[in-house]
Formats: C-alpha cells, structure tokens, sequence
C-alpha cells in the first residue's frame, strides 16, 4: 500500500473536468486508488463521487493505493496532483 | 438592463430566443420482469447512443473545437458512463418498478442536489452539467431532437441557460453571441463563450424574457450590459466601442508574453492591485507579473463581525497559492477615512482623512493587528506574501508596527504552528511627512510603495470628492514630483525596492517620467498593464531619464502635462 497526501492547488478544487482526467488515469492501473478528504472517502470509479468530496483549493486529500501495480499508479497520481490539477 | 459580463466584446446583432422542451415524469408503474428488463436496455441503449452522438461531434472536424472543450466533451462521457449513476437507475428499475425515463429524472435530480449543495460554486456550477447529461438521455428514450436554425452570422443567443449539449446543436459561427436569464461566471456559457472569443452576459435575470425574436439587441461583455431595440445612435456609438476593443484587444495579445523591459535592458515590474484570489486570473491574462496591493478590505466588508485567523489564514492563503512563485504585497487593514465597518463604529470626526484611521487604529487595536499579521504570515508559507502598512507617517509607526509582527511571530512559534520567518515588511508613503523623511523610514524597511491618491491629496490639501477645486487636482504638480523624487531616490540609495500603486501607474503620460526617477515597480488594475507595458518596451532608460530631468525644471502641471502629451505623441 501507498499512501501520500496532496495539496489541491487549482483555484477552482477538484472540478469536473480534472475528475474525468484523473477517473481515466486510474483505470490504466490495475490497483485500487482511493481518495480521502476528512471522513469521506471514494474510489477512483465514479466522477459524481469525486465531486461529491468537494476538494476545494487549498484543501488536503490522500490518496491510497493498492494493488500489483502500485508505484506505477502513484507515479501517475503524482503527476496528476502536481503537473495537471494547478 | 444589466448581467454579469463573462466573455469581453461587443456584440451587435438579431435575437435568436432559444427554448427547450422539459420532459416530466410518466408515474407509470412496471408491472413484470420482462418490462423491467425491457427498461434496462432501453436505458443502457440511451446511454451507448448519447455516448455515440458526443464521440461523433468530437470528430465532426467542421466545427473549431479546442482543448478546453475537447475536455469537457470528454467530461460529459464519463458523467454518462458513472457507474454510481447507472447503479442508482438500474435500482429504480428493478426494486421500484419504475420506467428508463422516470428514473433517469430522479437519479440525475438526486444528483444534481448533491453538487448543488457543495458550498464551492464551481462544483455546484456542475449541476447544471449534470442536469444536461440527463436531458441527453432522456431526448434519446424519446427520440426527442431538435436542432437550432440559424441564418446569417449576427444571432444573438437568447436562453434561460446554455448547456454543453445545447453547444452541440450550434453552429458557432453564425453566433455573434449569448445573453442568459441564468449562469454566474464560472457557468457552462461563461467557459464557451471565452474559449471561443464571443461575448457573453449571463446571469440577466426575468428581463431578458421581453425580447422578441429577431430583435435588435445589444450585448457588451465587458460591462454586462444588455440593451433591446437600441436607436440608430446608440447602435453608432456601440460600433464605434466594438473598433477601441478590437485594437486594444489585438494590442493585450501580442503583449501578454512580453517582459517589461526597456530598450537598453531595464527590467520594471508591472504589477496589479487586487482585492482577492478571483481577480488573479485577470492579473496574469493581462501580463501582471505579481501583486503590488491586496486590499485586504474585502475580506472584512460585508460582515457583522471581525473574521478570525482562521478565515483570514484561508483568504491569504488561497492568494498565496494561486499567485505561485509571483510576488504578492498584503496592505494591513486601511479602514477609516471613507471606508467603515458596520461592526467597528468609530465615533464622528470633523476631518475623517485627518482622523482614525488605517495604521493608527491598527496599532491602537492591536488584538485585531496581530489577528491579521498571523493569518499572513502562515499564508506566507504558500507563496510569496509581503505586508504593508497604510498611512504611516513617522518612524515611530513603524517601530511599533513591526513590533507587531515580531509578537505575532512569537506567538506562533510558541503555538507550533508554521509561518514565513522571511516575510519582507514594507510601507505606503501617502502622507507627505514620510515621502520628506524617506531616508530615515527607508532604514526601518524593506520597500516602499507609493500611494499617490491620498499623496495628492495630503500634499495639495485637496479633498478628491469635492467637485468645485478638481482642477487643483494633479499628480503632475511639482510639489508632488518632488516629493515622488525623493522617495525613489532615498529609497535607491538605501538599497530598497520602491513601487508605486495609485492612479498615477496607470496614466501613461506619467510612465517615462516615473521610469526616469528609477521606479523599480508600477501597480495597476490588470487591464491597465498591456498600455504601460506598451511604453516601457519601446523606450530607453536613458531617455526616460531626459524627460525626468527636464519635468523637474517645470514650474507647473499644465507646462509638464503639455510636454509629456508631445513626448508620447
């Protein structure tokens, strides 16, 4: 398992469009990616469950990851919190 | 009749009232399995072809698409493909017996509840997308389609809403543009309309139903203003609007990337004044390179009582975050003068200017300074923040202001709680005592920047309200020169970096004189900027310098604004 926290740094949070980029990131992987903001947590599966977290900017989310290809998808995570959600 | 201005331009053409059909639920009851697996395909078929009919507008090459909105074609798949949502209709199917179509309504109402009730507005913006995917949905239940007919190319497009499937129907180019009864900024129109460059004004409210197809409309995207049945001058003076914006627009693009540098290599920071993280977008889209002063005012106003660190901290911080790299300079509270609090009353005064006000309350009330200190400079660790105190006019205020500082500092160490150590302290100079003693403040701070408004007004002794004395007026008096002159040049020989952010960075005949006093930085409303960065690239310092020596020798403002006209000519 992997486990890292992010900074959403978009001003306008996790919004529809970088949830669809971030759903068909996901399903290149073959691990389980769950997102956590305070109690609620979602699988990378449904855009609406994404949305439903509410990440604004500024806001901390973890991810968890787990599966055979773990530090593949963590990589791709990371690329997605740091490079395309800003 | 006004809207919300959300995609810049004038527009100037025939209405085209765009309706739709709502579809309401049935109430029918399935009544065996075999129907309700009837409805199951029916609604997965729906779904394939909405999925179908957006794959296909995606290679339609006919049509200019872009990145953004490639994006959010692709965004409406994976709304239309969402397991929870299939899930959620398939239930109402199967465990409640209800037809493809109703509960299609149902799941898609639930679920744009749900985005409706995040306090984020672009989030709860989405709902209307939602909304969109089930009326995609439903016209497929029902082969129900109805295409726009347009002719010529100045239809303005009047709607209670636009959503991203009605974008589909459109024929872009025969739209001149849209005007809404619904929609905020950051609306499914607002985004298009920008992406494509046409102007737009949502947000119109119940009027907007009293246009009649095929009516003269004017739309103005910048302001939000909206006007039907305009008369022949009207329509001239709007013509002749549509040419400046058209030149200044082509103007700001060839701009933008441009650094601010002069002829022989001087670089000059060309900043914006700002009141919170909204107004960044602009900043940066018309080339600002940071923030030479956030008022932090809004942050206070519209309230009934103090916000606290906390609030406060997220206001900051949500600056700091968006601003990036970019330098960011936070003015401490400024209230008083004409600007008051409905939750701090501050008695009468005979002269408000002269009175309570800015720094003095602030270190008077140092439980609400500290409060904000703190905010900031946990803020700082996000980006680049500065602090800046208003009004000061000895050095005494200063002393004790960053006394201030040093105690809030304290403070959070002692809580734990992490902070920018390496916060630069700097002050406005808008009372003339501290422009004359700039060599004995600029030891005390790291920059100064220069508030001609309330300058102009101290060293004049004009009150800028008063009508009759406007005339007397003017940052071009050479009292006020003076006084600019000498800060600049204490602050130069303290090593000190020295901006300026009134009126007066925005007037294009004062940028080559400013320049030629060694101004390191000119804050501005974003729009302002393409215009001075325009002169700045095109001069040299040295002959900045000219014209700065030779204004010095003039003995009024009319001798120096009728030399400056000639310069810029």
């Amino acid at each position: 398992m992997i486990a890292k926290d992010y900074t959403i740094l978009d001003p306008h949070g996790m919004h529809a469009r970088p949830a669809a980029v971030l759903l068909k990131l996901a399903r290149l992987y073959k691990s389980t990616i769950i997102l956590k903001k305070d109690e609620m947590q979602v699988q990378t599966k449904s855009i609406l469950n994404i949305l439903a977290l509410s990440a604004k900017c500024g806001d901390t989310i973890s991810v968890i990851i787990e599966g055979a290809d773990e530090p593949e998808a963590a990589k791709a995570i990371d690329t997605f919190f740091n490079d395309i959600l800003k | 009749m006004n809207g919300i201005g959300v995609s810049p331009g004038i527009s100037i053409g025939k209405a085209y009232l765009f309706k739709k059909t709502e579809i309401s639920v049935s109430g029918n009851i399935l009544e065996n399995d075999e129907d309700k697996q009837i409805e199951s395909e029916k609604f997965k078929k729906a779904v394939s072809d909405s999925i179908a009919g957006i794959e296909a507008f995606k290679l339609n090459k006919s049509f200019p698409t872009d990145r953004e909105e490639i994006e959010i074609l692709e965004t409406q798949i994976e709304f239309l493909s969402d397991p929870q949502i299939e899930s959620d209709v398939l239930d109402k199917i199967n465990n409640e017996f209800k037809t493809a179509g109703d509960a299609v309504i149902e799941v898609i109402a639930a679920a744009a509840q749900m985005l409706r009730n995040i306090e984020d507005e672009y989030i709860s913006a989405r709902a209307s997308d939602i909304q969109d995917i089930g009326n995609r949905i439903l016209n497929h239940l029902n082969n129900n389609f109805s295409a726009m007919n347009l002719s010529g190319k100045d239809n303005i497009v009047i709607a209670e809403d636009i959503s991203p499937s009605d974008t589909i129907t459109f024929d872009i180019t025969k739209i001149a543009g849209f005007a809404t009864i619904l929609g905020g900024k950051t609306s499914h129109t607002a985004i298009i309309a920008k992406a494509k460059g046409i102007p737009a004004v949502v947000g119109c409210g119940a009027g907007l139903a009293k246009i009649e197809e095929n009516d003269t409309v004017i739309i103005d995207g910048s302001t939000g203003e909206v006007i039907i049945r305009p008369d022949q001058n009207t329509i001239k003076s709007y013509i002749e609007k549509q040419k400046i914006f058209a030149e200044v627009n082509a103007l700001l693009k060839t701009l933008k990337n441009i650094s601010p540098i002069t002829t022989d290599g001087h670089k000059i920071n060309l900043y914006a004044n700002i009141s919170s993280a909204v107004d960044l977008g602009q900043v940066f889209e018309n080339g600002g390179e940071g923030v030479g002063l956030l008022r932090s005012e809004l942050l206070f106003m519209g309230r009934t009582s103090f916000p606290n660190e906390e609030e406060q901290f997220q206001f900051y911080k949500q600056v700091a975050v968006n601003s990036g790299n970019n330098p960011v300079v936070v003015r401490t509270l400024d209230i008083g003068g004409d600007k008051h609090l409905p939750y701090f009353k501050i008695p009468p005064e005979t002269n408000p200017f002269l009175g309570y006000r800015a720094i003095r309350i602030c270190l008077d009330q140092k439980e609400i300074f500290i409060t904000q200190l703190k905010a900031i400079l946990r803020a700082g660790i996000f980006g680049k923040l500065k602090i800046m105190f208003p009004m000061i006019c000895n050095a005494d205020e200063v002393k004790q202001a960053k006394g201030c500082v040093q105690e809030a500092m304290e403070e959070l160490t002692t809580s734990g709680i992490e902070f920018d150590r390496n916060t630069e302290l700097g002050i406005m100079i808008e009372i003339p005592s501290a422009a004359l003693m700039a060599d004995i403040l600029a030891k005390e701070v790291d920059f100064f920047s220069i508030g001609t408004n309330d300058l102009c007004q101290y060293t004049l002794a004009v009150d800028r309200m008063n009508n009759k004395i406007s005339e007397l007026y003017t940052h071009f008096n050479p009292g006020v020169l003076r006084l600019i002159y000498n800060v600049t040049e204490q602050a130069h020989k303290h090593k000190k970096h020295v901006g300026l952010c009134g009126e007066m960075a925005s007037d294009p005949l004062a940028t080559l004189l400013l320049l030629g006093m060694g101004l390191d930085e000119f804050s501005m409303g974003a729009a302002s900027i393409p215009a001075i960065k325009n002169i700045i690239i095109r001069n040299s310092m040295s002959d900045a310098r000219e014209v700065c020596r030779k204004v010095m020798k003039m003995e009024n403002s009319v001798t120096i604004t009728s030399y400056l006209k000639e310069v810029m000519r």
